[in-house]
């Protein structure tokens, strides 16, 4: 076996796996890891949850590693396990799955708790603490139903939940101890212009409050009293009051713990082989509760693993406040004092205020609202301590005026030097990004945040790092490789179907006015996008916008280079009878249809009809119960079958029966892309289900459901989703899973290649592991189509949208002279 | 020569078309496609695309500009000049409102 050392780390959050990303990259083969988690899930930027509580990023968008990271470096992650015991004379862990490992090496990293003050009725439920992705998911739910949200705190994290919930929509009321908000980190002038911001967002704000209780009914939060007698209604509390170090384990092992548990500059507690990381440490005399610090110190516990000699001599910190459109940067100490001076510029319109502190001429503090783009360059020459003397008079105008003219965006971050920080959160210098673009020949933003994890964090300085690839790489470097939807809007598909719902955006107006779209009225390729995913996400409330629909969906037939038109009706299952022949016979010779024939997909399509012959071609084919075959249509196309177990002697179950059922189960319905379907009755797989959207193979024992098959531009064999016993469940997955690929899929998307970007593991979790959430797929499928399968023809032969079938007149010109 | 003087005819009103779409007015062998914008000007154009004659009525109006069904050109409803990097140009007509009625000149469809 291995002569690795054994490693156990106790925790699983931001750094601990920092520290393992260093560990590896320096000394890949030293250690055997095994991670104990608390918490059921791999390690998540926490950064970035207040993002999805706003609902602008999903929970998928900020996972740092995955489980497949874990394998590949042969982690043993144990989740869910909560570390009760260290025995040190043993040298082994014992977790709460029951769970016992040696170690050589132990890292703690068990992080903070929230604090939950003993108000009378903190124990009710709907009182939450904002720590983990657990609360977020309560709060979410919570915004669904009900209306008023309080949130106890007006520091950073209450803040960032407080604007969350409002995007939301809940009703909320921020109670603040202090006269002003986030006194930690602002003065008040910064503090009340902050407030004024929250007010402006219909957040109500109350300092200067103290919460004497929180009052239920039934065991269930119902509202909270203030000292002065005030009663506030409250479906949800969110307690965000502070944090405290994570210590009960060390102190259980009888580690020195004060605060925190205590180490040294080699991030040693007092037994040589424990060492202790992050937020539940006391370094100095000091907690640390932001990232960058905990960075810092991942770095130099990697180092000291392995024989390094690395010391954490604190840190100094900066605080940036992540609420979309409230721009705050604070950093160091700015409490007056006589041998301080400051500098203030204050912009009442622009809602602008700057305040720089100063002792014996150099930064010590900096307080930025409304504009925070010097605030890297402040920080930079208060970490460096750099004597300002010389630019005293221009400094608060920031790092453009310093020079005779004011520098643009690129030329001032080329003129920074090559140590300064670009990335405070990593503690990435431009010399580091500007290197690793140049040796590894990086040429998008994720690439650069890849290898040098620069802006990787709370991504604040993405601007920055951007303009070091434009410097570093010239016109060669598109920003907008992130492919936003079209030329109107620099959001990508993902981001604005995830703020339709978060900001429940109606129209298509509302979603551009929402969105800052660059263009009046959009353009071909985002219209028809926006109405797709508006008719997907609000099948009640939203009416169809046609004008935004291409022109087959419009007239419901298939334009042809000609300008005629093409009409294929359904045939269910790709069955048919002698009446529906002799009908489409019948409508060929009346109309003088030029071309007939039979489609790939089963069906019969009649082509070069004149538009102006449309209407009275459906009314025909409509009294012979044909509807329309949306052979048109990003929707559901057609569901093939062979003729299973009714004729053939291999069948093993009714093929056609299921896709019938399928196809009018599910027609009518929008998706993103069209949507093309198979039943095949047995694994010879004569209707060709391998290679469609969604396909089934029966077998004896049952169903097997596939999906993710291409077979145009691409060809691609399906995957597999699952095998079902019955027909039912059967149809509740296939339904479900087309529901999920209505919800996510981003416009002219095919399944196939959103199944890719998803992940196939995803999917199969949600659709065939979670009985639950397949449930609502399906439900909202089904809910969905009570707004969608009408027939379009038999809509236009009644007369809906007749101008689209008529000239809307005709002049009889006289012949000129 | 003889100046040609304007030979204003009535093809409908503006109801008849809906906003950000397009009717046709059939004159001969000629189809004009009169366009009506979000903000209720009116344009007529010849109904082909200077690209393959796709009929440039069935496509989507935005911004001044239609996109071709066809193949996705964009052609300037005020000057029928196709944008981008394509080149070419449909036959633009004078066309006006009175009120709601929409007036075309028929002068130069003979």
């Amino acid at each position: 076996m291995s002569t690795k050392q054994k490693l156990v780390i106790i925790g699983n959050g931001m750094a601990p796996g920092r520290m393992l990303e260093d560990l590896f990259e320096t000394a890949p083969e030293a250690f055997e890891v095994t991670i104990f988690n608390a918490e059921p899930r791999v390690n998540y930027n926490r950064l970035m949850l207040s993002p999805v509580l706003s609902g602008e990023k999903s929970y998928a968008d900020i996972i740092t590693h995955d489980d497949d990271w874990y394998a590949e470096h042969g982690v043993m992650l144990y989740k869910s396990a909560r570390v009760d015991e260290i025995d040190r004379d043993a040298k082994t862990v014992t977790a709460s799955n029951g769970v016992s490992v040696a170690y050589d090496k132990l890292v703690i990293a068990t992080g903070s708790n929230p604090i939950m003050i003993p108000l009378p009725g903190h124990d009710l439920e709907g009182v939450i603490t904002y720590r983990d992705l657990d609360d977020v998911e309560i709060m979410l739910d919570a915004a669904k139903a009900k209306k008023h949200a309080v949130v106890i705190g007006g520091g950073l994290l209450g803040l960032e939940a407080a604007a969350g919930l409002r995007m939301q929509g809940m009703e909320v009321t921020v109670i603040h101890l202090a006269n002003t908000l986030m006194e930690r980190q602002l003065d008040e002038s910064a503090g009340h212009l902050l407030e004024e911001a929250f007010r402006a967002r219909g957040v109500t704000v109350k300092t200067g409050a103290n919460t004497s209780a929180i009052l239920g009914t039934d065991g269930k939060v119902s509202g909270v009293s203030l000292e002065d007698g005030t009663e506030l209604e409250a479906d949800i509390v969110c307690m965000a009051v502070g944090i405290r170090p994570s210590v009960a384990v060390a102190k259980q092992a009888g580690l020195a713990v004060n605060r925190g548990i205590l180490v040294g500059d080699d991030m040693r507690t007092d037994d040589a082989d424990i060492f202790a990381l992050g937020e539940c440490v006391e370094h100095n005399g000091q907690c640390y509760g932001l990232v960058a610090p905990l960075y810092e110190m991942a770095s130099v516990l990697a180092q000291n693993l392995t024989g390094g000699q690395a010391a954490y001599g604190g840190s100094i910190t900066a605080t940036k406040l992540k609420v979309t459109g409230v721009d705050l940067y604070s950093a160091g100490n700015f409490a007056k004092d006589d041998d301080r001076e400051e500098i203030v510029l204050r912009d009442a319109v622009g809602g602008i205020y700057k305040r720089l502190v100063l002792q014996d001429n150099k930064i010590i503090g900096a307080v930025l609202y409304g504009e925070t783009s010097d605030g890297p360059w402040f920080f930079d020459l208060l970490k460096k301590q750099t004597d300002i003397s010389e630019m005293r008079d221009t400094l608060i105008f920031g790092q453009a005026f310093q020079g005779a003219e004011p520098l643009d965006p690129i030329a001032a971050v080329a003129a920074l030097p090559d140590d300064a920080e670009i990335c405070g959160c990593n503690g990435i210098c431009k010399s580091k990004i500007t290197d690793a673009i140049a040796s590894k020949g990086l040429t998008t933003l994720d690439d650069v945040r890849a290898h040098t994890k620069a802006s990787s964090s709370c991504g604040t300085c993405t601007g920055l790092v951007e303009q070091l690839m434009v410097l570093s790489l010239g016109d060669a470097y598109n920003p907008n490789a992130v492919t936003p939807m079209c030329g109107c809007t620099d959001l990508g598909h993902s981001d604005v179907r995830r703020l339709i719902k978060a900001k429940e955006l109606k129209t298509i107006p509302a979603v551009q006015q929402a969105l800052e779209w660059k263009t009046g009225t959009g353009c071909a390729k985002c219209r028809p996008a926006l109405n797709y995913y508006l008719v997907c996400d609000w099948p009640d409330e939203y009416a169809d916008d046609y004008q935004s629909r291409f022109i087959n969906e419009r007239v419901h037939a298939n334009i042809q280079k000609d300008g005629t038109y093409s009409v294929v009706p359904r045939m269910w299952g790709g069955m048919t009878s002698s009446n529906e022949l002799r009908t489409i016979a019948d409508v060929v010779d009346k109309y003088d249809i030029p071309a007939v024939k039979v489609t790939g997909g089963q069906r019969i399509d009649m082509l070069g009809i004149k538009k102006e012959d449309l209407l009275d071609v459906w009314a025909d084919l409509g009294k012979a119960g044909f509807v329309s075959g949306q052979a048109y249509a990003k929707g559901l196309r057609t569901v093939k079958t062979c003729v299973g177990t009714n004729w053939c002697r291999f069948g093993t179950q009714d093929s056609t029966g299921l896709g019938i059922r399928l196809e009018k189960f599910m027609w009518g319905s929008w998706t993103p892309a069209k949507l093309k379907m198979a039943v095949s009755g047995c694994p010879r797989n004569c209707a060709e289900a391998t290679c469609k959207d969604i396909g089934i193979i029966c077998v004896d024992s049952g169903f097997e459901i596939h999906f993710a098959g291409a077979a145009g531009l691409d060809i691609k064999g399906t995957e597999i989703l699952g095998n079902v016993a019955t027909e039912d469940e059967a149809l509740e997955h296939v339904v479900a899973l087309a529901q999920m690929y209505r919800e996510q899929g981003h416009y002219l998307e095919r399944i196939y290649k959103w199944a890719k970007r998803i992940g196939l593991d995803e999917i199969r979790a949600q659709i065939l592991d979670d009985a639950e959430k397949r449930k609502q797929y399906f439900e909202r499928f089904v809910f969905s189509q009570k707004f969608a399968q009408i027939d379009p023809w038999d809509e236009r032969v009644s007369g809906k949208d007749k101008h689209e079938f008529k000239p809307m007149a005709t002049l009889a010109l006289e012949a000129a002279e | 020569m003889n100046a040609v003087a304007s030979l204003w005819v009535e093809v409908g009103t503006l109801s008849d078309i809906p906003k950000q779409g397009a009717r046709c007015v059939v004159a001969g062998e000629k189809t004009i496609a009169v366009f009506r914008t979000m903000d209720d000007q009116v344009f007529a154009l010849e109904d082909k695309c200077p690209h393959k004659n796709g009929p440039l009525s069935q496509g989507i109006v935005h911004d001044g500009c239609v996109t071709c069904p066809l193949h996705n050109w964009v052609i300037s409803l005020s000057t029928g000049q196709a944008q981008g990097a394509d080149e070419g140009e449909t036959r633009t007509y004078p066309v006006k409102l009175d009120g709601d009625t929409i007036l075309l000149d028929a002068a130069g469809l003979a």
